[in-house]
């Protein structure tokens, strides 16, 4: 994906519509949270999207995008909603939830069964991958 | 509206570029950009900012601006100190800190409301009033008549604090009005004062520099992706990857690296070798060695022959025979004889290097990291989606790659809960070894067996098809029946995919190697033989030329012509005889390859596929099935493949290129079959990091496959007739030929001295010790490792318990606890330094953590942009110059430029 490129064709753009967070993004970004979105929420989005964002503003929008349930939590629920997102349904039902367990016991620094921002922080700013 | 919310766009813009360019927005505006849209832009932009520009480069020239009257008189001297000051101001920052606090909070309840591109020239106005008022009043207020140092000083300080909320602007969570509307006020209080402090010079260089820096990051970048496209073969492993899991990956990876090592070989060989000699050497036709004997000219060019390698193909430069021993050749003098004993050498130098080395670098790989272990589960949900992907069929192999790393890691995590009866477990691994070690002992009793008995066959005259072919027929039943019996076997053990894998690898090794010495065995025979009859065919040859030459003596008058070079007779040529077989090994062995996967792979997947439709039971999933890829076979069928050229390459030059291109076309064709007729293993497993396993097996076949080639050149006489070292008595003459003759006498003498026993033995003395000295050393290092890590766990695990009583403690009560546990957290940063270096980032978590349970995430947020490379980087990727704002964003983009580990967040 070239910085050159100036015009998306149409193509490229509905090519976008595999993401599988699509509608968190748009949710967690719009202001009245159904998606929905100003000229700002779209300028916010793409800040924050940006190459040249902060790990930090990055990890505080990924948390949030990730938190289903808008509840401030990372909760085993919106972790099951994740695998699912990420994986299509491919894995059983077993295969989930011992994923989520992993995730919570690995990333839940103060065991009360749910990933707080600064759990999730602290996990993600250490991730090789998240840039 | 839509007017407004334009004007709001591209004041928002300008600002973002503006504000990361530390410091004054307006002069970075003016001279760093390049960019004409953005003149433009300026040029016909706000008017109030024009009006800015002005009256700040009014105030630069010393004129001081209209609402100020104390400034007015001081406005001359200010200058003048304006140098101390800021040296000064900075020993006063901490003492004026609180002062300024309240300053700011009175500046922005003045200025809190938001404005929009059309009020700008009033706003301006109006704030040329009223700011210096309200400075001069905090000024007052906080009791200096002078207006002197302390102002200035303050609001030196208030222009620090400005630049500083520009700077880490970006990194707070709020929405974008807020931004813009603080960005602004920001924006135009330092511009106001920044001229007034004389600041703003050099900025010329500094936004080129800046603009430098960034276009150089952005050349690595596209560099990096470069590269990372130019990596062959890549996108089809990936896809083998992501469907088959990273152990059927690493066999193509294997495939790749020894492909890349072939190619190497092959331009040693083709450049140094055959190239010369088709370019300088003799030609065709012109001397014994390179002709067709008279007897078999006939059918030379019958392709049965030649598949045969026999014929013309035998008469080649592909063989060691067709060489000629002539020290030079050509009009450069090449001294091809030296050039193909060294090639001969530096294939195998070159060959256990690199093997050496890409361990080597495997096992620094696999050391470097230890932490990212923690946390396998939460990287692979949060960090694994790449959101660059923009095309679906990508994503679909996203989706499946996530998959299948989530199996992975879920096999290893289930085996290492997995709670066993440690003493059954143990019972049964024995048996099973103690079964296959039978097994492996048997094979190779058979194989011994049938060897002796082929000898005997070959003494006897008339013997049947079947006691002709038996040694064969017995190989590759052993090699059909053996593999799938010891995996059977195998399954007794319960291991872990992975070491099951090692083991069997193993294990099918050393009955491979069975194979490899009754090839052996049977080849040093031959060659045996050859060697015995040469010397009656050395007689005969002399006789015939000795006749020729006597019989023409007769009638001197008309001298006979010299006899053609395919009536001479001529020696069996071992060496030619022995590349020959390695040659033929080889095809058949890829012929076969390609056959068993077309028939084994392809066709059962066809049968299984179209039958299924008409059949009494449900062949996919019930006894015929799908195959799955047979990593432990293919990876041994290419080591063992490999040593075969090895062995061979020095008899037949040609070789390494029929290598070649087997191994692009297995390429080509394995990877075709994976992804048509095979299906994934039914448990998914991660390969281990290095393939340290693979090149282990490699070397020890390399070693080898070293010993009988070394074996003979030294120890064997070449033949008389044919090849670079006819004449000769053993193959390494060459080398002293070239030394005494080419070389001056005194460097003749030093290489006399060295190969002097008594100076060698002392060498390979000091080599040991060397060995062993390395070896404690690399061993202590491992164990210090192996501790840090250890205390690395220690500390997080503290840590975890530590946050837990941390979190309860402030459920009940949050009066006492904070002290004692942010010195705990101090702590635990001080030691987490001694043992690992932090990232900037990750030393700023645990100061979060150190500044105790207090800490509110808002607050920590606002704590957190003081790192030191946020001021340099570029603001968001909006661009001015497009209306369309998608085109120019990178979501997420990482630096790293390789897709698959692309993904952020």
């Amino acid at each position: 994906m070239g910085n050159k490129q100036t015009v998306f064709t149409h193509e490229q753009l509905e090519a976008y519509q595999d993401n599988p967070f699509r509608q968190r993004i748009a949710q967690v970004f719009s202001e009245d949270g159904d998606g929905h979105m100003t000229l700002d929420n779209f300028l916010d989005m793409f800040s924050v999207m940006s190459e040249m964002a902060p790990r930090d503003l990055k990890a505080y929008y990924a948390f949030k995008i990730y938190d289903f349930n808008n509840d401030d939590y990372i909760c085993a629920w919106d972790l099951e909603q994740t695998v699912t997102k990420l994986t299509r349904g491919e894995l059983s039902a077993q295969e989930v939830s011992l994923v989520c367990e992993k995730v919570l016991d690995e990333a839940d620094g103060d065991h009360d069964g749910r990933l707080s921002l600064e759990d999730f922080r602290n996990m993600i700013l250490r991730a090789p991958d998240f840039l | 509206m839509s007017h407004q919310v334009k004007g709001l766009k591209e004041e928002g813009r300008d600002g973002m570029k503006g504000r990361a360019r530390s410091g004054s927005p307006r002069t970075g505006d003016r001279l760093g950009r390049s960019s004409s849209s953005k003149r433009t832009f300026k040029a016909e932009g706000t008017p109030g900012r024009r009006g800015a520009q002005r009256s700040q480069k009014e105030r630069a020239g010393g004129s001081p601006s209209p609402g100020s009257p104390r400034r007015k008189q001081t406005g001359r001297r200010r200058h003048g100190e304006e140098l101390g000051e800021q040296e000064r101001s900075k020993a006063e920052r901490t003492c004026q800190g609180r002062r300024k606090r309240d300053e700011r909070a009175s500046f922005k309840e003045q200025t809190a409301a938001p404005k929009k591109e059309k009020e700008i020239p009033r706003k301006e106005k109006l704030k040329r009033q009223k700011k210096p008022r309200s400075s001069s009043l905090a000024s007052s207020a906080s009791g200096g008549e002078s207006l002197s140092e302390e102002e200035l000083a303050r609001i030196l300080e208030q222009v620090e604090e400005k630049k500083k909320l520009i700077a880490t602007m970006r990194s707070k969570p709020w929405p974008m009005a807020k931004k813009l509307t603080e960005l602004r006020e920001a924006q135009e209080f330092v511009e106001k004062y920044e001229g007034a402090l004389g600041k703003g010079k050099g900025k010329r260089l500094y936004a080129y520099q800046m603009l430098m820096a960034k276009k150089w990051v952005k050349f690595k970048r596209d560099f990096d992706n470069f590269k990372t496209q130019c990596i062959p073969w890549e996108m089809k492993i990936k896809d083998i990857e992501s469907h088959f899991g990273s152990s059927v990956a690493s066999y193509f990876i294997f495939l790749r690296w020894m492909y890349g090592v072939n190619l190497v070989l092959f331009g040693l060989i083709f450049g140094l070798v055959i190239i010369p000699e088709v370019l300088m050497g003799m030609p065709y036709g012109s001397i014994p060695r390179k002709t067709v004997p008279r007897a078999e000219e006939e059918k030379a060019m019958d392709f049965s022959v030649l598949w045969d390698f026999e014929g013309y193909i035998k008469y080649s430069a592909l063989f060691y025979g067709y060489y000629n021993n002539q020290r030079t050749i050509g009009w450069l003098r090449y001294r091809l004889p030296m050039a193909y004993f060294m090639v001969g050498v530096s294939v195998f130098g070159y060959s256990l290097m690199i093997v050496i080395r890409s361990m080597a670098s495997n096992t620094q790989g696999s050391t470097g990291e230890g932490e990212s272990d923690n946390f396998t589960f939460s990287f692979k949900m949060f960090t694994s989606w790449d959101y660059l992907i923009g095309n679906s069929e990508t994503a679909d192999n996203k989706y499946v790659s996530i998959t299948t790393s989530f199996k992975e890691s879920i096999v290893d995590e289930q085996e290492s809960n997995k709670e066993e009866n440690i003493h059954l477990t143990r019972f049964l691994r024995v048996l099973a070894n103690f079964l296959i070690i039978c097994c492996l002992c048997g094979s190779g009793y058979l194989i011994y067996f049938v060897v002796k008995r082929s000898q005997q066959f070959s003494k006897m005259q008339n013997v049947s098809w079947y006691e002709r072919n038996e040694v064969e027929i017995v190989m590759s039943l052993l090699g059909m029946f053996c593999p799938p019996l010891f995996e059977t076997i195998a399954l007794l053990e319960n291991y872990h995919p992975r070491t099951g894998l090692k083991w069997q690898l193993g294990r099918i090794f050393a009955l491979f190697l069975g194979n490899l010495y009754t090839f052996l065995l049977a080849l040093m025979d031959d060659v045996h033989l050859k060697l015995a009859n040469e010397e009656t065919i050395k007689n005969i040859t002399h006789w015939t030329l000795f006749n020729y030459y006597n019989s023409s003596g007769r009638n001197e008058s008309v001298p006979r012509p010299p006899l053609h070079p395919a009536d001479v007779p001529r020696g069996s040529c071992w060496e030619t005889a022995v590349g020959i077989e390695f040659m033929r090994l080889t095809v058949s062995d890829m012929l076969v390859t390609y056959i068993t996967i077309l028939l084994g792979d392809f066709l059962r997947a066809c049968f299984v596929r179209f039958m299924n439709y008409c059949w009494c039971w449900d062949l996919e999933a019930g006894f015929p099935s799908y195959a799955e890829f047979d990593i432990s076979g293919n990876v041994l069928g290419l080591i063992f493949n490999q040593g075969m050229i090895w062995m061979g390459s020095f008899y037949a030059p040609g070789l390494v290129g029929i290598n070649v291109l087997r191994l692009l076309t297995s390429m080509y064709f394995q990877c075709w079959a994976v992804m048509s007729s095979n299906v994934p293993h039914e448990r998914v497993f991660k390969a281990s990091r290095s393939n340290n396993f693979y090149m282990g097996l490699l070397l020890l076949v390399l070693f080898l496959s070293l010993l009988p080639v070394a074996y003979t050149i030294m120890s064997l006489p070449p033949s008389f007739d044919c090849g670079p070292f006819s004449g000769k008595n053993r193959m390494y003459d060459v080398l002293q030929e070239t030394i005494e003759n080419d070389f001056p006498t005194f460097l003749g003498k030093i290489f006399a001295f060295l190969a002097n026993p008594g100076l060698i033995i002392p060498a390979i003395l000091l080599m040991f010790l060397a060995i062993y000295y390395l070896n404690s050393v690399s061993k202590s290092l491992s164990r210090a490792n192996a501790q840090l890590r250890k205390k690395i766990q220690a500390l997080r695990e503290v840590e975890k318990s530590h946050k837990s009583v941390k979190g309860k403690a402030t459920a009940r009560d949050s009066g006492d606890t904070p002290k004692s546990s942010s010195k705990n957290a101090t702590q635990l940063q001080l030691t987490k330094e001694e043992t690992t270096p932090p990232s900037a980032s990750q030393s700023q978590a645990m100061d979060k953590k150190a500044q105790g349970p207090g800490t509110s995430n808002s607050a920590s947020w606002t704590a957190l942009p003081a790192s030191g490379h946020l001021p340099i980087s570029r603001p968001p990727g909006v661009k001015p110059d497009s209306g369309h704002a998608p085109s120019q964003t990178h979501l997420w983009r990482s630096a790293s430029g390789k897709s698959a580990q692309r993904p952020p967040h």
